[in-house]
């Protein structure tokens, strides 16, 4: 149960090795922390992510087998994972970005990024879903991406991935609302981890540890959405609005 | 061969569709809510049904939800909403009164006061139930002399998980009755209890009042005199590093002591409501200053020593119910009482605490001192010997958690303990530290709900 002070007891993470997400477990407050499962495909990322927890001192963390492709498995993943006791915190963070050229080369590959960030999204936030507003309570914190406010020439795959993952998670909070489970939709921008690694900065590029302090803040403020950093939200209040031949020009000069 | 229409297989029922009895439960300080459905039986039958078809997220009864915490809330489950069972009977020849469990103090003393009777023991607020009341075995200004409520139950029923209806009393199944006082509804449900009564003469207190100038000279007064009153309090300037304070004391006043005019309506009671507060608060509005100003007003209001004042029910036991839903002035953030217990020999943890609370800068905006006498036999009853403190402080402090959790170490290691109607952030360790017959109580509660079927938030975050 989460208490009076927002210190949650159990945690589960769906992409459990993803560094924005370890850094969010980190940042939370953990003086009740009992159970932190960290869900995902067995190698040696996840195996260190384990460590890299229990080596903070954090009780009870603990690796699942979960593919995000592997939707038939998903409903009996997350029953497993809340028929042993309540969740007070889901955090959706698995996805690939994938390769653009390649894709638009051998469309099995943006097949690829579509199930894993879109399907694979939509099946297992169904099945938390349920779960929360069973045990009457909870939060699901969603991690879609600037990229789903306005597509990109360089990434538009990824992009609409992000962009029906968000419109699907905007949904599912709606659905919940009221239900003592809510959903907490996160649009970070460039974020320095392993999936943008050699990638070429883009203005206002945080790192893993400040996307975490603003998921915090947020789920403790009870918001709904939050960009990471924070001004984000102006800028693509903006980019949103500009005309296409503006866009695909500011855009192709980004790369 | 004619072949019928396949039949269409009912679609699965959509798990994200609301139920109309569906309701967001929280206490009293509005922190952590969880949904529930919540059900009103309208007899014994019902509830046992009720009892008998609980689903896997268990079941609880809810009083009015004065307990500040996730005590009376489950999330998931079904929570019983008790107001159907709200007989009062007074037995005039014994003193008692056997009053259904959803009967609030508050109807209570409008039946018991006019009649020349008084409840055995009260909370500092008269909304609470006669369920909530045992189950969380209350306290009240008397207990230094009067013990607990639930140390004056003569009977009670309980309808366990087993769903029968089981007659409980200290001399009949004593193991299941003390399992249950106190026993924060996670026995069974209680339909109605007997309890002893207080008789009086007038509705009136008489009071005396003294200020003192700092916490020492309340700690010192309080151990000299208390014992000679019936009830007693200390209200403490927790903004203050003084610890000031004001000693309110008294007894239900004869009614040789009332004037002309009182002695005409001797047992006359009109407790009095005056507003709701404002549906929303900023929370900014209960900061550092406006509890430095509060607290400097009360201190300054009480008299530097006043003997005898005679003062009406509600004013001397329950002042805050002069204001309906005065917990909004904290805001959305909500917030917390915490109040433990420690022996004599750790009086010096309040004046510790006081100062710790002061410097994570968490205002307190009602702090109150009190003395505890004997416990009870009830294995999760809260009070013990010693000193309990109990501060209101907002939720959302920087740096709370690790301050209260440093207090906590400290109260456990004195062999004191926090209360469960109250409590809304301890560890399961510090409880199991704590109250060293959970066990015991643990092995009694399994007997009487051996599916395991009566639950809470507050059971769930405690393992209890
Ligand atoms: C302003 C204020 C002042 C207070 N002062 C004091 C005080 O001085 N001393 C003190 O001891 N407490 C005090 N309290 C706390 C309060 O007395 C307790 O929390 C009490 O239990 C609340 O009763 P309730 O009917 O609202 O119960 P709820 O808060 O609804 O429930 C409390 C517990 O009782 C259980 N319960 C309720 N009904 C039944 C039933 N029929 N059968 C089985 N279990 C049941 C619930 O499951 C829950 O565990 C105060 C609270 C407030 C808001
Ligand atoms: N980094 C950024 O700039 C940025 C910006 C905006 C949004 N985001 C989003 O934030 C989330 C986390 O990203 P990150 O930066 O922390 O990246 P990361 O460290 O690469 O994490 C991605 C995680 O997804 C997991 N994953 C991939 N495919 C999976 C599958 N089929 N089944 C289960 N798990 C799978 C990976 O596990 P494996 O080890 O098994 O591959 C890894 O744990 C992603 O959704 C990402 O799209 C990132």
């Amino acid at each position: 149960m989460m208490d009076a002070l927002g210190e949650p007891q159990s945690v589960l993470v769906l992409g459990g090795s993803s560094e924005i997400a370890l850094e969010t477990v980190k940042a939370l407050p953990r003086n009740r922390l009992r159970r932190v499962l960290l869900a995902g495909r067995p190698n040696a990322a996840r195996h260190a992510a384990v460590e890299s927890l229990t080596a903070l001192g954090i009780i009870g963390v603990e690796a699942i087998d979960f593919d995000a492709k592997d939707t038939a498995s998903h409903g009996g993943v997350i029953d497993g994972v809340f028929d042993a006791g309540d969740i007070d915190l889901v955090i959706l963070a698995f996805g690939v970005l994938g390769d653009q050229d390649a894709a638009e080369a051998d469309p099995s590959l943006a097949v690829d990024v579509a199930t894993t960030n879109y399907t694979g999204a939509v099946s297992v936030g169904l099945h938390v879903a349920r779960r929360l507003r069973k045990q009457g309570h909870g939060a699901l914190v969603v991690l879609s991406s600037v990229a789903a406010d306005r597509a990109r020439r360089a990434n538009y795959v990824y992009g609409s991935t992000k962009a029906g993952l968000d419109a699907f998670a905007q949904g599912l909070g709606d659905a919940l609302h009221g239900s003592g489970a809510s959903v907490l939709v996160v649009r970070p921008g460039f974020v320095r981890t392993r999936m943008t690694a050699g990638m070429p900065e883009a203005p206002m590029t945080t790192n893993p540890q400040d996307v975490a302090e603003i998921i915090v803040k947020a789920l403790r403020k009870g918001k709904e959405t939050v960009y990471a950093p924070g001004p984000l939200m102006y800028v693509m209040g903006v980019m949103k609005n500009l005309p296409r031949p503006v866009f695909r020009k500011i855009s192709e000069k980004q790369g | 061969m004619a072949t019928k229409p396949a039949k269409k297989s009912a679609a699965p029922k959509n798990p994200l569709k609301r139920d109309d009895n569906e309701r967001l439960l929280t206490g009293w300080g509005r922190t952590a809510p969880s949904m529930a459905h919540v059900v009103k039986p309208g007899s014994i039958d019902e509830l046992r049904d009720l009892v008998a078809k609980a689903g896997e997220r268990g079941i609880l009864a809810r009083g009015l939800g004065r307990s500040y915490g996730d005590a009376a809330q489950a999330g998931g489950g079904t929570v019983l909403d008790m107001s159907a069972f709200d007989s009062i009977d007074l037995d005039t020849v014994h003193g008692t009164v056997t009053a259904g469990s959803g009967v609030s103090i508050d109807s209570l003393l409008k039946t018991l006061v006019p009649a020349g009777y008084f409840v055995p023991v009260t909370p500092g607020t008269r909304m609470v139930t006669v369920g909530g009341a045992i189950a969380a075995d209350v306290h009240g200004k008397n207990h230094h002399v009067e013990g607990s409520f639930g140390s004056h139950v003569h009977a009670l029923d309980l309808v366990t998980g087993h769903g029968r209806v089981e007659d409980l009393a200290p001399t009949r199944k004593a193991e299941h009755f003390w399992a249950t006082i106190g026993g924060m509804g996670l026995t069974g449900v209680v339909t109605k209890a007997t309890f002893d009564l207080i008789p009086i003469t007038s509705s009136l207190i008489s009071v005396n009042t003294v200020r003192c100038p700092d916490l020492d000279s309340v700690m010192a007064s309080m151990v000299e005199n208390d014992d000679t009153y019936r009830y007693s309090v200390a209200w403490i300037d927790s903004v203050s590093p003084s610890g000031r304070g004001v000693i309110t004391r008294g007894d239900h006043a004869p009614s040789a002591q009332l004037d002309a005019q009182q002695a005409l309506d001797p047992l006359a009671y009109e407790p009095k409501v005056v507003a709701t507060a404002p549906p929303f608060i900023p929370s900014g509005l209960l900061n550092k200053f406006t509890v430095r100003a509060f607290n400097e007003a009360w201190f300054r209001k009480a008299p530097k020593s006043r003997q005898g004042e005679l003062q009406p029910i509600g004013e001397f036991f329950h002042p805050l119910d002069g204001v309906q839903e005065w917990n909004r002035v904290y805001g959305p953030g909500g917030f917390i009482q915490y109040q433990f217990v420690v022996p004599d020999s750790a009086g010096y943890l309040i004046d510790y605490a006081l100062k710790r609370l002061r410097e994570v800068g968490a205002p307190s905006f009602l702090t109150v001192l009190k003395r505890f006498g004997a416990a009870n036999p009830a294995p999760l009853s809260f009070p013990q010997p010693g000193w309990t403190l109990a501060a209101d402080v907002p939720a959302r402090v920087d740096g709370l958690g690790a301050v209260l959790d440093e207090i906590d170490g400290l109260v456990a290691a004195s062999g004191g303990r926090l209360y469960f109607a109250k409590d809304s952030r301890q560890s399961p360790e510090m409880v199991a530290q704590t109250y060293p017959r959970l066990a015991e109580w643990q092995g009694v509660r399994d007997e009487m709900d051996p599916r395991g079927i009566f639950t809470s938030d507050l059971a769930r975050r405690l393992s209890l």
